[in-house]
């Protein structure tokens, strides 16, 4: 047991590369790093996932981008940013200087694209890892979503891996609106992946019936926030079942503690925060502490012992006994 | 006229008071370091709904006044809208409020005494009478146009007259002061007052008329631009708007971390909802070539 005053140890691995504690900011919620260091300490994170970078320089979709849904949001940023030029001279080491773990993620319209940003990455200091946002149309396939196809998907991965140095690891992000994520998931890893990433936003739609025409200029746009978090703890369930020694970077509607905790007790073993960056500028430092918080509570010494444990057999009881009424069905 | 940025706080503020003001809800919130922080043209973002809120977007307001009161108080002055605004609307004295502030660029004023035109519309000109506070103190003229689509949706009317030289007020049903828009009753007051640069707040659609017209009379004009926004401090990329640099490149810009605050002849008005195809980055562009044909379609 945990007296009151012993901290509980929040060290994580991302595949090899140790991180102090579980929570990044999500790809694509946290601009250029310098927007949310006006409020906390980058390094305190655990990582900084950088937005996807691309290439060239994007300038993203026409607007309306966003609409607020029910306990989320849609959006069609299009992944804008500055290209890997200036990501590479500017953004990457401002995030260095700030003592921030980097993990850039980095998207591509066909395999040879990733490599090539992996090849610019590959030398560039400071990149604890790559996270692979395989949710990209293939332009090489009629524009069908790399992550809807495991085959394609673990084509990018074995590329992107065979590409980088070794000990840089390379995390395939998947996204939830596929066929079967389990497959997906195990083509990735056959394809060299270290670890995986979820979920990705799924895919949705709104219409505002005053206009009666879409919310959002491009018609569709990813659905995030609270509202995606059960669909992004079955993925993770299904995915932690069937690769039980994989690394997971669990992400989707996490708001709180309880939130992060929910995902790490599916099997994450890193949490990222997107949407609730958008409301609470502190959230990952707030969402840390209330993990660690609810980790002690529950009498846990170290944040690796929760990871997955929701899928210990029935009957092998918590941790610490909860005293559960019968039900009555 | 060069502004400096200031770095935002974020702030569990005390509603102070709540008021109707015709058309519009005005609260007064405790809320110390955006306060002693604020120049005209500041915006916040206040957090809705309470701690287990269903909207987790912010919402983005201009400042309307501050006060020295209890350590520093904000005003912000609202129409109900949707859902956040009715929330907002609720609120009591003794209420706790989630404020990000201040944000933006803020008006720049000009170094020398000069002669200035402020145009509001609708609640657009909550963000102007700070701005006329600080331009007077510099010795400037300040004349107002003030508009709304009726009467009750004008703001300010009272205190522009206070404290304009003159005051011109348009409906567009002519409930009150001049029948028609604000830009048909500009450009005599420009000509009148002699006018060295014009400030602007209010619908996207007036600020391009109003751009036009400075542009007529070739005199400098700053307009607070109001994009559909998330967050309000630059981490949701929602809020884009495009632009064109010092360099001459357009580029799709924030207007929560630019602006709201630019240059009216820079904003690309016409070009506003879509990626002008010689933007920075645009699709098929020329910086696009090299592949990048991707798009994020989840
Ligand atoms: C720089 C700036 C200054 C503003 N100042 C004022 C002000 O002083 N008084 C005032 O009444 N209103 C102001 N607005 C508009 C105000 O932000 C919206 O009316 C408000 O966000 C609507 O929220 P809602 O929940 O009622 O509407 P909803 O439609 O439910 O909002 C849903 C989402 O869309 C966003 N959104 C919708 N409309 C707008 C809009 N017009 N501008 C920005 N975001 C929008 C909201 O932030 C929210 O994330 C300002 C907007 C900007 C960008
Ligand atoms: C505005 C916005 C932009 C995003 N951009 C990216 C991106 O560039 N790359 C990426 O892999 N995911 C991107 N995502 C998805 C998030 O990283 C995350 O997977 C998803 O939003 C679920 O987490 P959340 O509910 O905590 O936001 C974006 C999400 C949002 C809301
Ligand atoms: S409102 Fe989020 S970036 Fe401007």
């Amino acid at each position: 047991m945990l007296t009151p005053e012993m901290s509980v140890d929040m060290r994580t691995y991302l595949a090899h590369v140790e991180l102090a504690n579980p929570i990044t900011t999500a790809a694509g919620c946290a601009a250029s790093g310098d927007e949310l260091s006006q409020f906390i300490d980058l390094a305190r994170l655990g990582a900084v996932v950088t937005r996807s970078i691309t290439m060239a320089p994007r300038a993203g979709r026409p607007t309306p981008r966003m609409a607020e849904t029910p306990s989320g949001m849609l959006n069609a940023v299009g992944l804008q940013g500055p290209g890997v030029d200036v990501f590479l001279e500017s953004e990457l080491p401002r995030l260095v200087e700030r003592g921030a773990r980097a993990v850039v993620s980095i998207a591509g319209g066909s395999v040879a694209e990733y490599t090539a940003l992996a090849r610019r990455l590959a030398d560039a200091p400071g990149v604890a890892a790559i996270e692979v946002n395989l949710s990209c149309p293939n332009v090489e396939d009629l524009g069908r979503v790399f992550a809807r196809d495991p085959a394609a998907s673990a084509e990018v991965v074995a590329s992107v891996r065979a590409t980088m140095r070794y000990d840089v690891p390379v995390v395939a992000k998947l996204a939830p609106d596929v066929a079967d994520i389990v497959a997906v998931a195990r083509a990735c890893v056959d394809g060299g992946a270290d670890a995986l990433a979820m979920i990705n936003t799924p895919l949705g739609m709104s219409i505002d019936v005053d206009t009666m025409r879409p919310s959002l200029a491009a018609g569709t746009g990813g659905l995030s926030g609270p509202a995606i978090r059960p669909l992004a703890v079955r993925c993770l369930w299904q995915v932690h079942a069937a690769l039980p020694g994989v690394p997971i970077v669990g992400m989707g509607g996490v708001l709180t503690g309880r939130d992060a905790l929910e995902l790490i007790l599916a099997g994450a073993c890193v949490v990222s925060v997107g949407t609730a960056l958008f409301h609470d500028p502190y959230a990952c430092l707030r969402i840390l502490r209330e993990l660690e918080e609810l980790l002690k509570e529950r009498g846990f010494e170290r944040l690796a012992d929760a990871v997955g444990l929701a899928h210990r057999p029935p009957g092998a009881g918590p941790r610490q006994r909860i005293d559960l009424e019968e039900s009555s069905l | 006229m060069r502004e400096t940025a200031v770095t935002p706080v974020q702030v569990t503020g005390t509603v102070l008071t709540t008021r109707r003001v015709d058309a519009y809800h005005a609260l007064t919130v405790v809320a110390p370091g955006i306060a002693e922080r604020f120049r005209p043209g500041h915006v916040v973002s206040v957090a809705v709904g309470g701690p287990h809120t269903s909207m987790p977007t912010r919402r983005v307001f201009s400042v309307h006044d501050v006060k020295p009161d209890y350590g520093g108080t904000v005003e912000l002055v609202f129409a109900v809208r949707g859902r956040g605004t009715s929330w907002l609307a609720e609120r009591k004295a003794r209420d706790s409020l989630d404020l990000v502030g201040p944000l933006g660029r803020p008006y720049p004023v000009p170094r020398d005494p000069c002669a200035c035109v402020l145009v509001g519309g609708e609640y657009g000109s909550a963000s102007l009478f700070a701005l006329a506070d600080t331009l007077q103190q510099r010795g400037c003229r300040v004349d107002f146009v003030l508009g709304a689509a009726s009467a009750d949706r004008v703001f300010g009317a009272l205190r522009a007259r206070r404290m304009g030289e003159t005051t011109t007020l348009t409906t567009e049903d002519g409930s009150l002061g001049l029948r028609g828009r604000v830009t048909d009753a500009l450009p005599a007051v420009i000509a009148d007052a002699r006018a060295d640069v014009v400030y602007a707040c209010g619908p996207m659609a007036m600020l391009r008329g109003v751009t036009a017209v400075a542009v007529e009379f070739d005199i400098p004009v700053q307009v607070s631009v109001e994009e559909s926004m998330a967050c309000g401090y630059g981490v949701c990329m929602t809020c884009v708007l495009p632009v064109i640099g010092d360099d001459g490149v357009t580029r799709m810009v924030r207007s929560c971390v630019e602006g709201p605050v630019f240059r009216g002849e820079r904003v690309r008005f016409e070009d506003i909802g879509t990626i002008p195809f010689d933007a920075l980055g645009a699709p098929g562009g020329r910086a696009q070539e090299g592949g990048a044909h991707t798009r994020n379609v989840s």
